[in-house]
């Protein structure tokens, strides 16, 4: 059982790289399944004909579909909230659903300056040559790398969780204390080297998050209590225990305000660029441990007993696997990673902690976990999409006067989507794939 | 195939004797606190005074006073020979009460302790704490409803805040009672949604849950911050009007503290016993957690799953759109961004502390909203506890309830799964 499993999981995680050209993956897949043809019953047209049945059923196009589904949706959505479309509609309606048009097409100018940059200014930049106008114009696109640092740590938390058969909700209070244990070492620990005090701080902030995720785990595994609830839980006392530190000991001297002191210079992550572009070493490290977590989960042993118990406890039970253990150190380093999301957002580029610092990042990185299908590779990229979205989103509140939160929206559609398939196969025509579509399964609150 | 029974009988707690010893080791821990930390180094002199007229009681009673340390020793005595007595022979199936009686006698030892030489308004604490408890009691029994037949809903917090804004906005077009429709519809269509991608689609219900309140925060924000911020009287909704219960409102104490609410009160105490009474004495309750324990069997005897089902999760969702209305409708007056705060959350978390009971989630309702009202009364009273420890003890306890401490909390045995009829 365990290895029939196992096959199934290293056929699927060999696709998953595939994901990045559309072009490659068509003939791989072409030359794999032959029985596949035989099943439907519409016959292929030529060569154009296979290569686009064979797309339909490829497990990438799902996702794809979604993504572009929600974007659409949402931009009706930004039409049909526009009053002026409504004012026309009376005189004419040709004219109000231009006027919505016109006010989708807008707001999504305003997210793409905003997020990757205007191209007339970029090129007019370049060619007046002064570095500080170039810095500033090309700085919505490193804003962008920026804002996804968080959501790919806090991305890889939930997934991780995910392949062990665990669902952690509880990214936003593990992120939360990780911030506090890395800002704490930031200001409190003197007189070290960027080389020693930086890497110390992001393992403080490891650590705090460790510790709100092996609470959870060690319940689940000890008495069978569930992590959905307790996670929840622990965000709250996280919560009130950051009112407390913001209050007290974590409090700035010289302020009434809930706020932390500043972090030293030595603890500060370093920049790339000089200032407007606040562009960060976060965003490496970050790749670097979604390619550790890559390697843990599907190249070492440890990994492979983790899928096991996620993908069926029960055959992991019958092969010796030690499921307490597992389950205590999946939910331990699933909050260490959360942790490293809040470590990085303090230590590159807030450099204090305030209160509601976090906003968000829960359920974001829930969303973006099951859109990069649990597999470090496609969470970095989801976190890359919500990251430029979520930073676009500022540049087209300013401008357009869309509120930011329409991109909360677009996650949930494009999540829906995500979490049934079906839909997305209906609404396209899609063919079913030839083998079950993998998809998360929590075990529900009785253990 | 036993602990189908036993649940379904409703009365079969089985009560082992490391459970017994357990409650038995709480009970004389809460007495130890009462006596050694509120007690140790109180003056013998100070008196407590506890006011018992709430704002606006026609009848004034004198105020409550007596001496603290007199008090906080007699409650953890009798706390201390409640716990002696469930450690040598125990209280079978009524340790349950014993249990909320002696967590009574503790918060009213804090109390007592928290207004040693001071004075405190007991009717008006109490009165706030039942307001409190009212949204999160109805999330509750909207998380009731769903799961019982086996659908887990994490969504109330979505439907909560979708309900919210809709009836403050409805209202304030048109009146009260079409506001407070419409909040109710806006979590049934919520609750649709999240019937059909868990229902038909098979999603996993706690992601189909997720995408409920992922896309209900959002939507409402936006909408609140697109419109109800520019156009004030789109969100200018009149708050429901106090009904003064006659004759039982005149009763003193207890007359202003539990009947001089609006509507919402009175409507979480009719839903509360009618859904109790409906789950656990008729053959509709028989037959929705028939389908939450084992549908197949259900199946088997005629009952249609899929439609039990969504006629759960749709009467869920119009009890957390109810909950939702409350906020604005009940309480507030206004919608704003994010403004339920979680209490859908804490809605779920004392379903699972009542142990999927209607009166157990209202038990602990009641516990979470006086958490929630000491909030805003700790600072007052400047205790020497830092109140955001206090504030954390309803989730910690709900923690170690989960885990099983205080006695295993029964989930539905299909809860969280999805119907293949095969």
């Amino acid at each position: 059982m365990a290895k029939k499993k196992a096959t199934r999981k290293s056929a699927a995680a060999k696709k998953q790289p595939a994901k990045k050209t559309t072009k490659k993956t068509a003939p791989v897949k072409a030359a794999k399944p032959p029985k596949v043809d035989k099943a439907p019953a519409a016959a292929p047209k030529g060569a154009l004909g296979i290569f686009l049945q064979e797309i339909s059923a490829a497990p990438w196009m799902v996702t794809a579909l979604a993504i572009i589904t929600g974007l659409v949706l949402g931009g009706l959505i930004v039409a049909l909230t526009t009053e002026q479309m409504y004012a026309l509609w009376s005189t004419s309606p040709v004219e109000g659903l231009r006027a919505g048009w016109q006010a989708a097409m807008n707001s999504y100018t305003a997210l793409f300056h905003g997020s990757i940059g205007n191209p007339t200014r970029i090129i007019e930049a370049f060619q007046g040559g002064d570095p500080a106008a170039i810095r500033s114009a090309i700085n919505p696109f490193f804003e962008s790398l920026n804002k996804s640092v968080p959501y790919i740590f806090a991305g890889l938390s939930v997934a991780l969780g995910f392949r062990a058969g665990l669902f952690n909700i509880g990214a936003e209070g593990q992120l939360f204390m990780g911030a506090a244990a890395a800002v704490y070492v930031g200001f409190a620990v003197t007189g070290l080297p960027a080389i020693i005090h930086i890497p110390l701080a992001l393992l403080a902030g490891a650590a705090g998050g460790m510790l709100w995720g092996f609470i959870p785990g060690l319940l689940k595994a000890k008495t069978g209590g569930h992590e959905v609830i307790n996670t929840i839980m622990m965000n709250y006392i996280a919560f009130r225990l950051s009112d407390f530190l913001l209050r007290g000991p974590l409090q700035r001297a010289d302020s009434f305000n809930p706020i932390s002191p500043f972090i030293l210079d030595s603890a500060k992550l370093p920049r790339f660029f000089e200032a407007p572009i606040r562009f960060h070493l976060g965003f490496f490290i970050a790749l670097g441990v979604a390619f550790l977590v890559w390697v843990l989960l599907f190249k070492t042993r440890w990994g492979f007993d983790l899928r096991t118990v996620g993908a069926n406890p029960d055959a992991a039970r019958y092969a010796g696997m030690n499921i307490v253990w597992v389950t205590i150190a999946a939910m331990s380093l699933a909050g260490g990673l959360a942790g490293l999301a809040g470590a990085n957002e303090v230590l590159g580029i807030n450099h204090n902690l305030a209160a509601a610092f976090s906003s968000g990042y829960g359920f974001d990185s829930i969303a973006l976990a099951l859109l990069g299908k649990s597999h470090p590779l496609g969470v970095v990229l989801a976190a890359i999409l919500f990251g430029t979205l979520r930073n676009g989103a500022i540049q087209m509140q300013l401008t357009a006067g869309i509120p930011i939160d329409i991109i909360s929206v677009m996650q949930a559609i494009i999540l829906a989507f995500i979490a049934a398939p079906a839909i997305i196969r209906t609404i396209f025509r899609l063919r079913q794939p030839s083998h079950g579509e993998e998809s998360v399964r929590v075990r529900g609150w009785g253990g | 195939m036993a602990t189908h029974t036993a649940t379904l009988a409703k009365t079969g707690v089985q009560i082992s004797s490391t459970r017994r010893i357990v409650m038995g080791v709480i009970f004389l821990a809460l007495a130890a606190v009462i006596w050694f930390y509120f007690g140790q180094g109180m003056n013998p002199e100070l008196v407590t005074t506890f006011g018992l007229n709430s704002a606006g009681s026609s009848i004034m009673l004198p105020d409550w006073v007596f001496n603290t340390l007199n008090t906080l020793n007699l409650l953890a005595g009798v706390s201390a020979a409640l716990g002696a007595f469930q450690l040598a022979r125990g209280f079978g199936k009524s340790t349950n009460l014993v249990l909320g009686l002696v967590v009574a006698f503790f918060l009213f030892a804090f109390l007592s302790w928290a207004a040693a030489g001071a004075s405190l308004n007991l009717a008006g604490l109490l009165r706030t704490t039942l307001q409190r408890a009212v949204p999160i009691t109805l999330g509750a029994l909207s998380g009731i409803l769903c799961e019982r037949a086996g659908v887990v809903n994490i969504a109330i917090e979505g439907m909560m805040l979708a309900g919210a804004m809709v009836s403050a906005l409805v209202a304030s077009l048109f009146n009260n009672w079409v506001g407070l429709l419409a909040g109710i519809g806006i979590g049934a269509v919520l609750a649709l949604i999240h019937g059909v991608l868990s229902i038909k689609y098979k999603a996993d219900q706690i992601v189909s849950g997720t995408v409920i309140n992922i896309f209900s925060t959002g939507m409402t924000s936006f909408i609140s911050a697109k419109f109800l911020q520019k156009y004030q009287e789109l969100n200018n909704p009149a708050i429901f009007a106090p009904i003064e219960i006659p004759l039982l409102s005149k009763i003193p104490f207890i007359g202003p503290i539990l009947f001089t609410h609006n509507l919402f009160m009175y409507g979480m105490f009719i839903l509360l016993f009618v859904l109790q009474f409906a789950l656990f004495y008729t053959r509709w309750g028989l037959r929705m957690r028939s389908v939450g324990e084992h549908p197949k069997a259900a199946d088997t005897l005629g009952i249609n799953v899929i439609r039990t089902r969504y006629m759960a999760v749709t009467l869920g969702g119009m009890m957390a759109g109810f909950a939702g209305a409350y906020f604005t409708l009940g309480s507030v007056g206004r919608f704003d961004e994010v403004m339920t705060a979680g209490r859908g959350f804490i809605g779920l978390a004392a379903m699972i502390f009542g142990n999927w009971n209607p009166f157990g989630a209202f038990g602990a309702g009641l516990l979470f909203g006086f958490a929630d009202m000491l909030a805003s009364r700790l600072a007052i009273l400047g205790v020497r506890i830092p109140s955001e420890f206090l504030l954390m003890a309803p989730y910690i306890a709900t923690m170690i309830v989960l885990a099983g401490v205080v006695g295993r909390s029964q989930a539905p045995a299909a809860d969280g799964k999805p119907y293949d009829k095969e």
